[in-house]
């Protein structure tokens, strides 16, 4: 029965959250005052807020899912749990989709509180269903705790786990197309920002944001956006190593 | 520091007899030239001996002589193994064994922040999956967290326990699945003399009532007279595998310490290797 060991896994990883309530706190809360200080920071240019209030919250669940996950993940590997429960008749897929599960539980929950505080209490403007902006930042978070299973592989410390936070979440928050149109960008790197996910996960954002239906372009970005997410979390599951070398 | 007694539950066995075969066919380990390579280094060389079914066997050597990489080859979760290595009748790191066997690491493979019993919860539930298996699993978690004398701290917090508790916490995961193979890593490092002996009377229990195999290592030599038999680990070569009687009888010594150096002594005379 490997789904109820996947569903063990996140059972889990849950339950040792809750052992910290202040970790749960800050991941809830945070998000959610980073959007109202926005909506301030912009108060004389509401047109502003909306969409880079939208983008962020895309943003928002993969960058703390990126961090958790890393920090989570490594600590099983430097623990020897992760030598332990590789040694019993646990899948690799077990462990990662228990972790996929829990983390994205949490970022339902994030993105929920954030997305509603937007929309109904500092009137950011979706022409698009708030569902599927939710559906996005979902999304988003998944591909967040992909990434971020897989750099825990080349952190030895959580020194260095979360410098990779700056190295591999800045140049795509860079390049996604939060600051100017991807388009209006040095054409190297306009490219570079065409084979970074979080493009694509802004993108599906100001889709939401401009259109009332799921566009054809909203279906291809979250479509970018899941795959890499999945192929992410199989290249995470081959740095599991179930022998020492 | 203690007073030892190799027999403590006083099982009709005697330690001092003991054939290499156990009740249920062959022995439960069998290594033929045994080697490992980390890195660019032998950590095994050439390795041949047998671990004896529903007994005690001691892995003993100094720090650094390949007792964790031994162990590791043994539960199959190290690479770069060669030579015949057989693990309860099948080749070692076959999945199937993954649930007939389990392994203590040196250091508690617990997570700190989980409870004892959420932490036996968890490891429980992937030994032994799904809905139906559920009041088994409770009672598999109840004995283990017995087994280890840890009731009155199965609601605590792992990171607010001792050292001496979390190592029994991290044993007590080990002995969930009544594994028939238990390869201990240490258990005994850092124990006051009580918890140490109240321990070894625990393993003795599991090999006399459970039919359990065990091979547990130590770098602590008076740990020797506790086990039924010896393999005596140096720089990755096998000085011994006997009974503490018979090596001591054979080394012409009274201590297994003693024997264990001069048997050292004797390898290092005739080639002087380094």
């Amino acid at each position: 029965m490997p789904a109820s060991r996947t569903l063990a896994t996140a059972a889990r990883v849950l339950r040792q959250l809750r052992h910290d309530p202040r970790t749960i706190a800050l991941l809830l809360i945070i998000p959610s005052l980073m959007i109202i200080l926005l909506r301030y920071v912009f108060d004389g240019s509401p047109a502003v807020f909306n969409s880079i209030g939208a983008s962020l919250l895309g943003i928002f669940p993969l960058i703390t899912m990126f961090l958790v996950s890393s920090i989570a993940t490594l600590r099983e590997r430097t623990s020897g749990t992760l030598e332990r429960l590789l040694a019993m008749p646990l899948g690799k897929g077990d462990l990662i989709g228990g972790y996929a599960l829990a983390f994205g539980a949490l970022a339902v929950l994030q993105s929920l509180i954030a997305t509603g505080i937007s929309v109904w209490l500092l009137d950011l403007n979706v022409v698009g269903s708030p569902w599927l902006l939710l559906l996005v930042a979902l999304l988003d978070a998944l591909l967040g705790t992909a990434l971020g299973l897989f750099v825990s592989a080349f952190a030895a410390s959580e020194f260095q786990a979360v410098q990779f936070m700056p190295a591999v979440i800045f140049p795509q928050l860079l390049l996604c197309g939060l600051f100017t149109p991807r388009d209006s960008m040095q054409p190297v790197l306009r490219w570079i920002s065409d084979v970074l996910p979080m493009s694509y996960a802004v993108d599906a954002m100001t889709q939401v944001l401009h259109h009332p239906d799921a566009t054809a372009t909203f279906a291809k970005d979250t479509g970018i956006v899941a795959a890499i997410a999945l192929l992410v979390l199989i290249l995470g599951a081959a740095t599991l190593p179930r022998r020492t070398p | 520091m203690v007073n030892y007694d190799p027999n403590p539950t006083g099982n009709s066995t005697s330690p001092g007899h003991d054939t290499t075969s156990g009740p249920q066919g062959g022995p439960a380990v069998t290594a033929r030239s045994l080697t490992v390579v980390r890195g660019d280094r032998q950590v095994l060389k050439a390795l041949d001996f047998t671990v004896p079914r529903a007994r005690i066997t001691g892995l003993l050597g100094p720090s650094g002589c390949g007792k964790s990489t031994l162990m590791r080859a043994i539960v199959g979760t190290q690479a770069k193994v060669t030579g015949t290595l057989t693990v309860l009748g099948a080749p070692a790191g076959t999945p199937a064994l993954r649930e007939r066997i389990g392994y203590v690491t040196q250091d508690p493979s617990i997570y700190q922040d989980l409870t004892v019993r959420q932490n036996l919860d968890y490891f429980a539930a992937v030994l032994n999956p799904g809905r139906a298996h559920r009041a088994a699993r409770a009672e598999a978690v109840t004995r283990a967290i017995t087994d280890v004398d840890l009731t009155s701290h199965a609601d605590d917090l792992a990171g607010r326990l001792s050292g001496g508790q979390l190592s029994r916490v991290s044993l007590a995961v080990a002995l969930l699945g009544t594994p028939e193979l238990l390869v201990l890593d240490e258990p005994t490092v850092g124990l006051d003399p009580v918890l140490r002996r109240d321990l070894w009377n625990l393993f003795h229990t599991i090999a006399a009532t459970r039919g359990t195999t065990l091979l547990v290592s130590s770098h602590v030599m008076d740990e020797a007279e506790r086990c039924h038999r010896l393999l005596l680990l140096r720089e990755g070569v096998l000085l011994a595998e006997d009974t503490p009687d018979d090596l001591r009888t054979r080394t012409a010594t009274e201590t297994v310490e003693q024997a264990f150096l001069h048997l050292v002594d004797e390898a290092a005379h005739p080639e002087t290797s380094g």
